[in-house]
């Protein structure tokens, strides 16, 4: 009787399966790494810290900072320098840290070229002039703190009677809720392009391609084995990621998981017709990984996986949004924390699958087996 | 019925012209040993043979089919070995001859069969990335034989290595010879090896055949060997020649 395990389209599968989880860098690159990367920047832009800003003053004359210094900052070494530091409280806002080092004009620009120092106060005949970089916007944002502060030195108040700060609670507003979908996107993708173009420009160059040709092996049963593998372990990397995404930051899919899956094999659809388009011809590794890294770092730069495209030129949008990674990130940002549903994705599913299968297409077409 | 039939085939590469016009005939349960000196056109007129080369003309039939109308057919009756495959590192040598098996629809006793008959019994658990040179072109020549292959194509099967490993490579050919039931095309820049396994010995050089026939036949007293022989129809020592590139 034929057994299951004869049949070659398992075998490929199989051996696929074994291939990947005996490479170690492959469970580093592709489980721990995302989840590491997410916990770093995860912490650090949802933990609320001591924001510390470094003030160089240059002085002519006497100014109201002395005074105020005089009243409401102690003596400390910053960088090895003589400073004072002003502690302001703030509950709401977190707490905010100046550090004054008093310095000549020459050794002040040269600390804020180096990035030491935020900004410089000097003075004209004892009036007070502020020294930044105007298109800096942590420069600009210590100048309104510091201007805010000596104009009401006994502290920071972020209520007036007028109007009133009220810190946002909702699901899905933290920089780890933008985070997190962006991350499984462009892992997604990242696992793509390098388990799928990279193995078969590898297997043609050793020549393992030519060999599995000359027997009665179906070609088609070598890419499926190849793109099913990969997708399942794009599965569990995705839901690794979101598991401690969940465990550490109690990260939640506030909208259709259905439409989430539909979504996710899109992006597998996608990147896959990408995938074997970019490795249809090459036997060269060198040129591989240059196809590899000309397609992914655009995306990774311009899709909004760290932080939001709508910081690049409004002419741009319009591009970065047809990219396939903004798509899928943007797809799956509706999803984690807007709620989204069938009408969100639709749209983008279909775009992504009949692009991937397009590129798979020509790939094919095009495809080198030796 | 003729195993293979080459008619006039010619194959170039860009301004490099490999084979430049050779026909053959093999008969069944031969063993040929094409001979001949790095860039001689051994492997292109092989490759065109096993079917994973065109021919730019001329025509190649196996078993009376060509590739063109019969490729499905043939590849389940032929074996090959080609001159450098690396197979998957991180693959054990059992799982590799699966993998192929599973192409012929064959079961897991077949592997088993020719790691026995390749002596890799002891290794069949090793990652073939561990193998030695050796025991790599025994693994070779295992998924070759998977599929009780009526035509076997080796290309340089023993070239890189050592006297011993070659010895044993032999004795494995010879035991497939005594069968009777395989036709081998072999093709060698190693004298003694085509003297030890072949009974039909092809000289090639430059892309065309120079010399054919049975070792016997072929000897006088200029030449008492094959090295002496390819020098007085040359001018020139089998192994001198540089490799020509091909793409």
């Amino acid at each position: 009787m034929k057994s299951f395990k004869n049949n070659q389209l398992f075998q490929l599968t199989f051996t696929q399966f074994l291939e990947t989880i005996r490479e170690p860098e492959v469970l580093f690159w592709g489980m721990l790494f995302p989840v590491l990367i997410s916990i770093g920047l995860g912490f650090a832009f949802t933990q609320q810290s001591e924001a510390k800003f470094q003030v160089m003053v240059v002085e002519q004359n006497q100014t109201k900072i002395d005074t105020l210094l005089s009243v409401y900052a102690h003596p400390s070494r910053i960088q090895g320098k003589p400073a004072e530091t002003w502690k302001v409280k703030d509950e709401i806002l977190g707490n905010t840290e100046f550090n004054f080092i008093r310095s000549d004009w020459r050794s002040a620009i040269v600390s804020l070229k180096r990035g030491e120092a935020d900004l410089i106060v000097g003075d004209t005949l004892g009036r007070l002039y502020y020294h930044f970089d105007p298109h800096n916007s942590q420069a600009q944002l210590v100048y309104m703190k510091l201007s805010a502060l000596l104009q009401s030195p006994s502290g920071v108040t972020s209520n007036t009677d007028e109007a009133e700060i009220k810190p946002l609670t909702l699901k899905g507003v933290r920089y780890i809720d933008f985070l997190i979908p962006g991350l499984i996107a462009f892992g997604l993708m990242s696992s793509i392009l390098w388990g799928i173009s990279y193995t078969i420009i590898e297997r043609r160059s050793q020549k393992l391609l030519r060999r599995m040709v000359a027997t009665p092996m179906k070609k088609s049963n070598f890419l499926i084995a190849l793109m099913f593998v990969r997708i399942l372990m794009n599965f569990v990397e995705a839901l690794i990621l979101f598991f401690f995404a969940w465990l550490i930051f109690g990260i939640q899919i506030q909208g259709n998981i259905g439409a989430l899956l539909v979504l996710f094999l899109a992006g597998n659809i996608a990147f896959t017709g990408i995938a074997v388009l970019i490795s249809c011809h090459t036997s060269k590794t060198e040129v591989g990984t240059g196809w590899i890294n000309a397609v992914q770092m655009p995306m990774m730069i311009l899709s909004g996986v760290f932080f939001s495209y709508h910081n690049f030129p409004e002419w741009s949008i319009g591009i970065i949004r047809a990219l396939p990674l903004t798509a899928l990130t943007d797809g799956f940002r509706s999803i984690f924390n807007e709620g989204g549903g069938w009408i969100e994705i639709l749209f983008p599913s279909a775009v992504l699958s009949v692009f991937g299968v397009a590129c798979f297409l020509i790939g094919l077409r095009r495809f080198k087996w030796f | 019925m003729l195993q293979i039939e080459v008619k006039d085939v010619k194959k170039s590469f860009k301004d490099v012209q490999a084979v430049r016009g050779i026909s053959l005939a093999i008969e069944r349960g031969e063993f040929v040993a094409l001979l001949g000196p790095n860039g001689a056109g051994k492997t292109t007129l092989v490759e065109m043979m096993e079917g994973l080369r065109t021919p730019d003309s001329g025509e190649i039939r196996i078993q009376e089919k060509t590739w063109q109308k019969n490729e499905k057919e043939l590849r389940k009756i032929i074996g090959l070995s080609l001159q450098e495959t690396r197979f998957s590192e991180k693959l054990t040598v059992l799982e590799t001859l699966r993998l192929f098996a599973s192409f012929f629809d064959l079961a897991d006793d077949r592997a088993k069969e020719v790691i026995a008959l390749t002596g890799l019994e002891n290794k069949q658990k090793s990652l073939t990335g561990t193998l030695s040179g050796g025991q790599r072109q025994r693994l070779a020549l295992a998924v070759a034989l998977l599929n009780h292959p009526e035509i076997l194509f080796l290309d340089e099967p023993t070239t890189g290595l050592d006297p011993h490993s070659r010895l044993d490579l032999w004795n494995i050919l010879k035991k497939l010879k005594d069968e009777g039931r395989t036709t081998l095309i072999l093709t060698t820049h190693y004298m003694e090896e085509a003297e030890s396994l072949c009974d039909h010995i092809i000289i090639v050089d430059e892309g065309k055949i120079i010399q054919e026939g049975e070792l016997s036949d072929m000897l006088d007293e200029n030449s008492h060997n094959l090295d002496e022989l390819f020098i007085n129809l040359t001018g020139k020592k089998l192994n001198d020649i540089d490799e020509i590139v091909q793409k």
